[in-house]
């Protein structure tokens, strides 16, 4: 069934594109609509089956010799994910119906977000780690294309770019970790992975894997210092940040460390690095969001600190923390997306994003600035009991007050997360102040709006209404959801299914509760300054921004291979082959010199006769002599002397019929450099400096003895039968043929003779071409 | 005998890459021969020298000389007879064109 499931997205992105050309009067997202909306049925109604305490699973051979298979299942983690991809994909795509207009490349759009659900939903049914990669592999691409979907803007080709190295770096770190893992576990499958937890925490690569796997994690859901990508992203279409940017494709990296957090979690290694950098991306992204003036960046920092909220309490790996963190992926992605959704539709009445020129919008989108209010009030966590937003934030104190980590360095990294979660917390509160006060409240400045501000028309609502009922829904009544879909999902984080009630109530006397009132009071005080204190963020230098990094590294990168290509493909043939023999005499000698591949034996020799030995002297001379040629006649003459000289050594070494074929071969190549040596000019005398000379006669000097060597021990050592045999008993009896050699040619390796005569063709076709085209080439000029 | 044959074939290759790195097309030409009567030289010494009777079969004979080296060498003689056949007509048509068949002179331009 699962397969199914995953297979229908990319069934519909294959069939769009007839849909849309069939009816072109209808807007192309109507077509897509029901893809999701039918899904999210299709999971919601798998959610009985999961609260029975079972899992759906379903498998199917894909790569069986190398232990994978595509196997998927479902389970608490996988549900909520599955729910959120296709549920919020549903009210991404009803918006951008209304969004986008039909004069864009609607198809290519709706093509890409139907590969990227097929994908994101790959990721999160998956159970072989390598069918994981390729799905995650899969949403890093259509995230690219349609982050670039505005191709024609510089911008969005440089932010998909971005995206494109960041997740993609992150990625094949991944894969590292996952190789090593399946070594490690002996298993490509993530359960028996988790089965086999004790192999992979007590073996040696144990701290590999966590770093690579949380890199790939990190990039993925824009983590310090891999976040920079996410604010360039933000030059997508809205519906693609509510949807990628915010709800679903960044919160694979935090998939991928709750799934795998029954391997690693407990152990202080991951509570350090996981929560350290959720908490320093926490505080990070919440003060860099205050700076930002443009809607979407402003969110885009808010994802960036949010995300890193959720990744600390999972390092925290208790479970009121996980119940927390799987809570908060839930509300961050009600708020987050309806915010998005309002600053499109900000974007799309006013024609500007930039919150410099807007200002007193709610007198003119009431309905718009409500919704916003109730999403950003929620997201500060303003503690009023019809904001979910609140109550995960809450949970997420308390969850930092109750550590377990008492010793060590984690002991007292422990000490400070409280801190670091309050400041964290009353940057939030800022930013989310300063997003809705700044643009629907004060002073209009209409003249700076490029049309009059109107509200949305109701399609475009629709979503955000949607999404802003579920906050408050919950954050009214919190436990029916907690039963149906938050705890089996923090069943499969922490392994424990036990249910936690949700309250938002707990009394005067809680440190959360107090935690909560500081962030506000702080936080009122510090949004009625910001106009004064802003301009602190000018003071700070630029140039440890990660933004500057990546783009000195990526500048870097370039130049480092356009030299290095430069320094070697200098368009001269003597240093391609010189670069060629040194490698290969370098490697075969290291080679021979390990393995002790040096063998010389004197036991199985052919007697030495005479008669060859002259003719090898020679040609030996013969040959040397070419070099110092300076007669094109003498040249041929010497080089005439080595094939003879060859088609004799053929008739002693009993080879009559390579006598025969090199001795004609022979006369038709020197007739032939005879012909051809009659229009070539002289042979000069080389003007090489006796050192480029040196260096020549090394090359040829040691690519000579290598295989000089190399012969030697090919015939002194046996490892193998010869394979001769079967063509001496068969040749009569299969090939019906005395003569051994020419049966080999026509009939055992007659495929071999076949191509030969292919090349002496093609040869002989080019040799034609290039005489014909003299004639046309010399009329021309 | 197998071990001088080896030095020759080392002699014969070591001549062919020393004239494939000069700098006159005509020489690399040469190069190439000389490199493919080494390689023969080579593969004909791997599948061991004079031991039996010509690869013909004849009734009452068992010993025969290994054919199958024989057999790849005959297919080598051919190719390289069309490869530098190949090579001399492209260094008689780029020495028309170009008037030069001086290698460092052939290089490409600097945006290609």
């Amino acid at each position: 069934m699962l397969h199914i499931y995953i297979l229908i997205p990319f069934l519909a992105a294959l069939l769009i594109g007839l849909a849309a050309k069939k009816v072109d009067r209808i807007h192309t997202g109507w077509f897509v609509l029901p893809v999701p909306a039918v899904l999210f049925i299709l999971f919601i109604s798998k959610l009985p089956t999961l609260a029975e305490g079972k899992i759906v699973q379903s498998i199917a051979n894909w790569i069986p010799s190398l232990d994978i298979q595509l196997s998927f299942y479902l389970d608490g983690l996988s549900m909520l994910f599955s729910l959120l991809i296709t549920g919020i994909g549903t009210l991404v795509v009803l918006y951008s119906i209304f969004y986008l207009s039909k004069k864009e490349q609607l198809v290519h759009f709706y093509v890409y977000l139907l590969l990227f659900m097929g994908s994101m939903l790959g990721v999160v049914l998956s159970d072989n780690v390598f069918v994981l990669y390729t799905f995650w592999e899969f949403t890093s691409i259509s995230s690219f294309l349609l982050i670039g979907f505005w191709f024609y803007r510089e911008r969005s080709t440089y932010g998909a770019q971005k995206s494109m190295l960041v997740t993609v770096f992150g990625g094949l770190s991944m894969l590292g970790a996952l190789i090593l893992l399946s070594i490690t576990a002996e298993t490509n499958s993530i359960r028996e992975m988790i089965a086999n937890r004790s192999d992979i925490i007590e073996s040696d690569l144990f701290i590999p894997i966590l770093i690579l796997l949380l890199i790939g994690a990190f990039t993925k859901s824009a983590q310090f210092p891999f976040h920079s990508w996410l604010p360039d992203a933000m030059e997508a279409p809205t519906p693609v940040s509510a949807y990628l940017h915010s709800a679903t494709m960044v919160k694979a990296g935090i998939y991928l460390v709750a799934r795998f957090s029954l391997i690693f979690s407990g152990t202080d290694v991951f509570f350090i690095i996981v929560s350290g950098v959720g908490l320093i991306t926490l505080c990070l992204g919440s003060i860099l969001a205050s700076r930002q003036t443009d809607l979407k960046g402003i969110l885009a920092y808010s994802t960036i600190s949010q995300l890193g909220m959720i990744m600390t309490m999972l390092g925290f790996g208790t479970g009121i923390a996980t119940l927390a963190a799987i809570f908060h992926i839930f509300n961050h992605a009600t708020f987050k997306g309806s915010l998005f959704m309002i600053a499109g539709i900000v974007d799309h009445e006013t024609g500007t994003r930039d919150i410099r020129r807007l200002g007193g919008l709610y007198t003119f989108m009431p309905i718009s600035a409500t919704l916003a209010f109730f999403g950003a009030f929620s997201m500060a966590g303003v503690p009023l009991p019809i904001f979910n937003g609140f109550l995960s934030k809450e949970m997420f104190f308390d969850s930092s007050l109750k550590l377990e980590q008492t010793s060590g360095f984690a002991g007292m990294f422990a000490e400070w997360v409280p801190l670091l979660a309050v400041i964290g917390s009353i940057f939030t509160f800022v930013y989310s102040m300063y997003l809705v006060f700044g643009a629907f409240t004060g002073k209009a400045k209409l003249d700076q709006l490029e049309k009059k501000p109107h509200e949305a028309p109701i399609g475009m609502l629709i979503s955000p209404i949607i999404l802003i009922g579920f906050v408050v829904l919950i954050g009214l009544f919190p436990n029916p959801l907690n039963e149906a879909l938050l705890a089996p999902a923090v069943g499969s984080v922490t392994g424990d299914f036990a249910l936690t009630h949700l309250a938002f109530w707990h009394g005067f006397d809680n440190t959360p509760l107090h935690m909560s009132l500081v962030v506000v009071a702080v936080g009122t005080i510090l949004a009625l300054t910001l106009k004064r204190w802003q301009p602190i963020y000018n003071r700070v230098p630029g140039k440890f921004s990660t933004d500057r990094i990546y783009q000195s590294i990526v500048n870097g990168l370039l130049s480092f291979s356009s030299k290095f290509t430069k320094f070697y493909m200098t368009g001269s043939l003597r240093l391609y082959t010189s670069i060629i023999l040194v490698f290969l005499v370098v490697s075969t000698s290291i080679f021979i010199y390990v393995t002790d591949g040096f063998k010389i034996a004197f036991d199985d020799l052919a007697p030495v006769t005479w008669p060859e030995v002259l003719v090898g002297f020679v040609m030996a001379v013969a040959a040397i002599a070419t070099i110092w040629m300076t007669q094109r006649i003498a040249a041929i003459i010497v080089i005439g002397v080595v094939g003879y000289g060859l088609s004799l050594l053929f008739v002693f070494f009993r080879a009559p019929d390579l006598a025969l074929t090199q001795l004609i071969v022979e006369t038709i190549t020197v007739a032939l450099f005879l012909l051809c040596f009659a229009h070539l000019p002289k042979l000069k005398k080389s003007d090489k400096k006796p050192s480029e000379k040196l260096v020549d006669f090394i090359i040829a000097a040691s690519t000579g003895a290598l295989l000089t060597v190399v012969a030697i021990c090919a015939h002194s050592s046996k490892y193998f039968e010869s394979i001769s045999k079967y063509f001496v008993d068969n040749s009569y009896k299969l090939g019906g043929g005395d003569n051994i050699v020419n049966v080999i040619l026509v009939d055992f390796r007659g495929l071999d003779t076949l191509f030969e005569i292919a090349v002496l063709g093609l040869a002989a076709l080019g040799i034609y071409a290039m005489i014909k085209y003299r004639d046309k080439g010399d009329m021309n000029h | 005998m197998e071990i001088i044959m080896s030095i020759l074939a080392g002699t014969l290759f070591a001549a062919g890459v020393y004239l494939i790195l000069q700098k006159q097309l005509l020489k690399i030409v040469l190069g190439t021969a000389l490199l493919s009567h080494g390689a023969h030289l080579f593969i004909l010494t791997m599948g061991k020298l004079n031991r039996g009777k010509p690869p013909i079969l004849i009734e009452g004979i068992k010993d025969y000389t290994d054919p199958l080296p024989q057999a790849l060498i005959l297919t080598s003689i051919v190719i390289s007879f069309g490869v530098t056949s190949f090579l001399l007509v492209l260094a008689y048509r780029t020495y028309q064109s170009n008037k030069t068949d001086m290698m460092d002179q052939l290089r490409g331009t600097d945006d290609e």
